[in-house]
């Protein structure tokens, strides 16, 4: 399959990116017959942040799952096309779907803190991967992660209190602390701050901008201005397929499909 | 429009007071139904406890006892044959004609000796063999009132019937009027009934050898259904594909919690006894019977329990790159375990009460000692209960009774410990 530019695409606007971390090309997504992904190709650049925008139902959420192969979870779905990672193919019999999880973290829209204290949520992760040699260094991971999720002042104190006990939009904080944990190189963040208030809101925005110096992050969104505040490209999905990608600046001023015009302009969504 | 609204208003102040009406007589219903529950479980409590209260307390007689060489038969023997061959119940009959003048000739002895339980006479024997040196001496002691004394004591025997119609002479009672006025006849509490096996005599069975048999038994069960329902009821929800196989098993898990319990009763006959060879009546073959019976409703709740745990659970373990077991082990278990420990005490309490299917595998045979293990025969306390049900002497109704609270407050302690384990485990999410 030729991956430098996707021929018989009817996406609109450059797929590629220079030095991409993740390259789909021609994905289909299958729920038993009923296919939600048509023949997505985009490339995901590394210290990026790519918004995914789109209608409810067209297929954001299913094509962010096919990124660490959530959808595995789902009996139903199948995936076809070709997803690569650094050139690695991840749905390759070789490729472990632990590993691949570990190096792709990821955000659920609904904040899904583990039912334990706020440090065993951050320590997870590295306890299961083996990245603490000893407690020590387990304590420093923990703080590491949570300062730059932005919760630590609030926190350090009640590290021992169930992480399900704070705000929702600590909550949210605490599970991208616990992504970053285990040191990904991505991060897909599906709706991260549909359950929130305008002020949790502005401070997980804020957080995106400060990781995206480390990872690539992937946002799906509802909110317009929250793609044009945090991210540097966007997609716009329609029924299951992508019809225009393109720096955000660009196409929240100068959309070219229709389709991505009529969306953003609010005439439906 | 206001007239609409009006109207609208007075509709639904009318069906208010109607919808109220009719949650009234629900709850009304309902109040009912918790108080016929209620008042059944109080009768029966009442009922039981009424009767089985008696059983906590024994009549007792003490006697004077010599131990005269000529009574014993022993003639200047002191060999052990010749002291395990003694007539130790003459010193009892003996120590009665002493005490009573009357009970001359073979029937009065008879008469008199049928006040105190023939374990008295074990208990002399014991007494002489363990220091043969006693024999010349004479000492006071307590022992077990026959069993028909004892019922009398309690009032269960009534004296004012004719003589022939109860198991008690005018004579008898006379004697037990006397031994009573100064004392050395009265009821105390009932130690043995909870050190003794089981007995032919009533007022020498105890129940600590079904006890310790329906431990034995439940403790192979727990050990046994446990984690095998459990390590099913995980494989089958999170690892299991969804296919005809499974759900061949499924179907066959819902419908061996039906079966009836002697039909496993049967199979562990045929399988454990018959093929493996294992020992009959031991709570090694009734746990592993009572397992079988128990399996079906842990792994059926528990399945529920884990299907009840929140896919965000399982969502957030697999994007942190956890393995499909950690997810399980670490977050999906902790969370279904409330909802596990609930039916593995549903199982277990079902088990506990078992008798049908031990009946088939010999756990029914009459056992004096007490299990000393896993191996050793014996029997539970709901086989205890039918078969002192089943018994003529009217002394052992009592004991049904005592044997019953003794299996209810057993099934307490087990429920209030999954209780405890229960509330350690609840967590919120
Ligand atoms: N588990 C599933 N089984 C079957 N169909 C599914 C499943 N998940 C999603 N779909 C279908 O796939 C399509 C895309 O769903 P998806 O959740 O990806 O949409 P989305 O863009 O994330 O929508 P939203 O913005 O509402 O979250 C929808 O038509 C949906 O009905
Ligand atoms: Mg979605």
């Amino acid at each position: 399959m030729d991956l430098s530019a996707p021929k018989n695409s009817r996406t609109i606007g450059d797929v590629t990116a220079p030095n991409p971390v993740f390259r789909a090309r021609e994905v289909n997504v299958f729920y038993d017959q009923k296919r939600a992904i048509h023949d997505v190709s985009i490339d995901i650049a590394r210290n990026e942040v790519l918004a995914m925008i789109g209608p409810s139902g067209c297929g954001k959420s299913t094509f962010l799952r096919c990124l660490n192969r959530m959808n595995d979870t789902i009996p139903a779905a199948r995936v076809t096309g070709l997803i690569e990672m650094d050139g690695q193919d991840i749905y390759d019999k070789r490729q472990d779907v632990v590993q691949l999880r570990a190096r792709v973290g990821m955000v659920f829209q609904k904040p899904n803190p583990f039912p334990k204290t706020i440090y065993e949520n951050v320590a997870y992760g590295p306890r299961i991967h083996g990245l603490a040699a000893d407690r020590a260094a387990l304590d420093e991971i923990v703080q590491v992660s949570l300062q730059r999720a932005g919760l630590w002042d609030e926190v350090k104190d009640r590290l021992g209190h169930p992480g399900t006990s704070l705000s929702g939009g600590q909550q949210q904080r605490l599970c991208i602390a616990r992504a970053i944990a285990v040191n990904p190189e991505v991060i897909l963040m599906d709706e991260p701050c549909s359950a929130l208030d305008p002020i949790a809101t502005a401070r997980i925005e804020d957080l995106i901008d400060e990781l995206r110096a480390s990872y690539a992050i992937c946002v799906v969104t509802h909110s317009m201005q929250q793609a044009a505040r945090v991210s540097q490209r966007t997609a716009y999905f329609h029924l299951g397929e992508l019809i225009e990608v393109g720096l955000t600046d660009r196409i929240f001023t100068n959309p070219r499909h229709r389709l991505t015009e009529a969306y953003i302009t609010g005439r439906f969504g | 429009m206001s007239n609409s609204v009006q109207q609208t208003q007075a509709r639904v102040a009318a069906s208010l007071r109607r919808r109220y009406r009719a949650e009234r007589r629900f709850k009304l219903y309902g109040l009912l139904a918790v108080l016929l529950g209620v008042s059944f479980v109080l009768f029966l409590f009442g009922a039981i406890i009424a009767q089985g209260a008696a059983a906590f307390r024994q009549a007792q007689v003490t006697l004077d006892i010599q131990y005269n060489e000529d009574v014993l038969g022993l003639a200047g023997e002191r060999t052990p044959e010749a002291l395990a061959t003694a007539d130790y119940a003459a010193l009892v009959r003996e120590a009665l004609r002493a005490r009573f003048p009357d009970a001359q000739g073979r029937e009065g002895g008879r008469a008199a000796l049928r006040l105190v339980s023939n374990s008295a006479a074990h208990e002399l024997q014991r007494r002489v063999e363990v220091d043969p040196s006693r024999i010349g001496t004479g000492e006071r002691l307590t022992f077990l009132a026959g069993a028909d004394v004892d019922q009398f004591l309690k009032g269960k025997i009534d004296r004012t019937l004719p003589e022939d119609q109860r198991p008690l002479s005018d004579q008898q009672i006379a004697w037990i009027d006397a031994l009573r006025e100064d004392g050395a006849l009265r009821l105390a509490f009932n130690r043995g009934f909870f050190t003794n096996g089981d007995s032919r005599e009533p007022e020498q069975a105890g129940v600590l050898g079904a006890l310790a048999g329906s431990m034995y038994t439940l403790l192979v069960t727990l050990v046994l259904s446990f984690p095998i329902g459990v390590a099913a009821a995980a494989y089958l929800e999170e690892f299991a594909p969804r296919n005809r196989w499974t759900d061949l098993i499924e179907v066959n898990i819902n419908n061996l919690a039906a079966v009836p319990s002697i039909v496993f009763g049967l199979l562990g006959l045929a399988l454990f006894l018959n093929f493996f060879g294992l020992p009959r009546s031991a709570p090694l073959v009734g746990g592993l019977v009572l397992t079988l019976l128990t399996l079906p409703t842990i792994i059926i709740t528990s399945r529920a329990a884990i299907r009840a745990v929140p896919p965000s659970i399982r969502e957030a373990a697999l994007g942190m790159g956890a393995s499909n077991l950690q997810m399980v082990t670490d977050h999906v278990l902790p969370l279904a375990m409330p909802g596990i420990l609930t039916g593995a005490i549903i199982g277990l309490a079902r088990a506990l009460g078992e008798t049908a299917p031990l009946l088939m595998i010999g756990m029914v045979a009459f056992i004096v000692d007490v299990p000393r293990g896993f191996t050793d025969p014996s029997t539970v306390l709901p086989v205890q209960v039918f078969l002192w049900a089943d018994s003529p002497e009217r002394a052992f109704v009592e004991r049904t009774s005592a044997a019953i609270i003794v299996l209810l407050l057993f099934l307490l302690i087990v429920n209030a410990t999954a209780a405890v384990l229960r509330r350690r485990f609840e967590r919120r999410w």
